[in-house]
């Protein structure tokens, strides 16, 4: 898609997955990849070319992809199966339910070009329902990385952990965020931008644009603690109550907002904390358009942010 | 077991499994009566063909059910438990005692397997269309590795109506998987009706063939048959091989046998008390 080719400053987190795989690769003979054709879209050519025997294509067939995953995890292999998020989360969900699962099998699914990044597609290539259905599923490590350095350590914290997990690998460009030097853990989130006004709590491309609302607002005087829940399940419920504390809590994803990050937060919030919310996200189908004008759209931009914080301010504040 | 046998004598071979076989259907039919449900028709028309793997043909070992280099078998019609468990505990893989647990509240022995409760279920199925392609990528793995454990993988004949299987027989066909073994219970009969009346699988072996496959035919209740065709597909080879096995839904229960009303009934008193009559005649033939 041109109009998500990055520019100065901003990467493709695909370019982080795949220097990491390869880099893991080299050194564990049990790393493979499985692909449905989708060797160009995972930008897995140079892991074929490197490692031949250890790039399985079976073709265009997800729910075969996912279950042959689940057989070479039972022959010892780390199988990264590798499609676009949307054929591979739809397509192959019951595959991914019981070969993966409900089996525990040592599979590492990555929904590649997540969202809305073939915003010009359509519906049917827009992958803004994975992360409300798959955080349905037990036992199904989710995981939305936010930017390159994160994608690279999630990838090896998937390796590390013996489970199944879903790693949503966005082509969506984004920078490379500025944080505390502190490892990614699985289902440990982090704060970005401190605050007691608000919370922001966002995963995966909104996580950048959550750090710039959160300088708009301070500009304001408003404080906001910027939360990136990259592990959407499972969920940290020790920075839901941070978040909860501040009381008032926005979220933002680029995805479902019910359901998805944000039907996971309000959950949490519902029983333990009850708080006024806004959540950001997409309402359903989607027209075509590039996928910033589908942000825009919807308030996921920094500004539209802002927007979604002075109003549940206003609702804390009883207005 | 089958140490204590001469490998090279079929007959002594053969006449092992026709006891399990009996022993299992014995204790499958107890199960499903004791627990009130079950699936009988498809347990007792694959008896047999788990009978020689487990009782002859498969490198396991039950203390080890993880060991790398094992053979492995997925059961991908996972309904059958009747006959997968009956197996598994006869081979050692959990006492035997345990069968009587089935389908309770909180038996390791649920209506469908479960890999996480129990040894030797090597993936967790029931829905069908599953087992295959998990089975073909197990094969696969082998493959990379150049391993020389074999892959087992039991398929009904309807759960070939799911386009998942043809996914795994093509991708399987076109990686001419040679340690991978496929057999269809062709009992030809599903839930309510037979194949060929539903959505008609013939022509079988035309179709595996055509994806790449060697394929072989058998009495799926003649175990001499079944032992020769295993042992066929133990010898080197550069293709998939597709075992058709020619069952009976019912088998060994006369009254039974070829009745689609048996996919899911549970034998009354009388019924059973037949049952066993005929199998323990059967037995001391």
């Amino acid at each position: 898609m041109s109009g998500t080719a990055p520019s100065e400053g901003m990467f493709d987190c695909r370019n982080a997955y795949v220097a990491t795989l390869e880099e893991l690769a080299a050194d564990d003979p049990r790393i493979v990849a499985v692909v449905n054709d989708s060797v160009g879209s995972s930008k897995l050519g140079k892991f074929r070319d490197r490692f031949p025997e250890r790039l399985v294509n079976v073709g265009i067939a997800e729910q075969n992809m996912v279950g042959v995953g689940a057989g070479l995890a039972n022959g010892g292999k780390v199988p990264f199966v590798s499609g676009a998020g949307c054929f591979l989360t739809a397509r192959a969900m019951e595959q991914i339910k019981v070969d993966c699962a409900y089996s525990q099998a040592n599979v590492k699914l990555c929904g590649i070009s997540s969202g809305v990044a073939y915003g010009e597609l359509g519906a049917t290539h827009h992958s803004i329902e994975d992360v409300a259905w798959l955080r349905a599923i037990d036992k199904l490590t989710v995981i939305v990385p936010a930017d390159p350095w994160q994608t690279g350590q999630a990838i090896r914290a998937a390796v590390a952990h013996d489970g199944p997990v879903y790693l949503r690998i966005s082509r969506m460009p984004v920078p490379e965020l500025v944080r505390p030097d502190a490892p990614f853990r699985i289902g440990v989130a982090e704060t970005l931008h401190d605050g007691g006004d608000l919370a922001i709590v966002a995963s995966g491309t909104l996580v950048h644009r959550a750090v710039a609302a959160a300088e708009l607002l301070a500009a304001d005087g408003i404080g906001a603690r910027v939360i990136n829940m990259a592990t959407v399940s499972p969920i940290d419920e020790a920075a839901l109550a941070q978040a909860a504390a501040t009381g008032a809590i926005v979220t933002a994803e680029e995805g479902l907002a019910h359901g998805g990050l944000g039907g996971a937060v309000a959950e949490w919030c519902a029983r333990h904390a009850p708080v006024p919310m806004r959540m950001l996200g997409f309402p359903g189908f989607l027209p075509t358009g590039s996928a910033e004008w589908l942000m825009e759209q919807h308030g996921l931009t920094a500004t539209g942010i802002v927007a979604a914080a002075r109003e549940v301010l206003q609702s804390k504040r009883g207005g | 077991m089958t140490d204590k046998l001469n490998r090279n004598n079929m007959e002594q071979r053969a006449a092992h499994i026709r006891e399990r076989a009996g022993w299992m259907r014995q204790r499958l039919l107890g199960m499903i009566v004791a627990a009130g449900q079950g699936h009988p028709g498809g347990d007792l028309s694959a008896t047999d063909i788990l009978a020689s793997l487990y009782f002859d043909v498969l490198r396991i070992d039950p203390a080890a059910p993880d060991a790398p280099g094992r053979d492995r078998f997925v059961m991908s019609k996972g309904h059958c438990t009747g006959a997968l468990y009956s197996a598994l505990a006869g081979r050692g893989f959990f006492p035997e005692a345990e069968l009587d647990t089935y389908l309770r509240p909180g038996s390791r022995l649920n209506g469908h397997p479960n890999r996480i409760y129990l040894p030797g279920v090597e993936t967790n199925t029931g829905p069908l269309g599953h087992g295959f392609p998990v089975g073909v990528g197990i094969a696969i793995a082998g493959q990379i590795d150049g391993a020389d454990f074999r892959t087992f993988v039991l398929t009904g004949d309807g759960e070939l109506q799911e386009g998942s299987m043809w996914e795994a027989a093509m991708l399987a066909g076109h990686r001419k998987l040679g340690r991978l073994t496929v057999i269809v219970d062709r009992n030809r009969l599903q839930q309510g009706a037979r194949t060929e009346d539903t959505n008609a699988l013939e022509p079988l072996a035309d179709k595996w063939r055509a994806f790449g496959w060697k394929v072989a035919e058998m009495d799926g209740h003649d175990h001499a048959a079944l032992l020769q065709a295993f042992d066929a597909a133990a010898a080197p080879r550069d293709v998939p091989l597709c075992i058709i096995a020619h069952t009976f839904k019912g088998h060994g229960v006369s009254y039974m046998r070829d009745q689609a009303g048996w996919h899911h009934g549970v034998p009354n008193a009388e019924q059973y008390a037949a049952a066993l009559a005929e199998l323990e005649a059967e037995a001391g033939r």
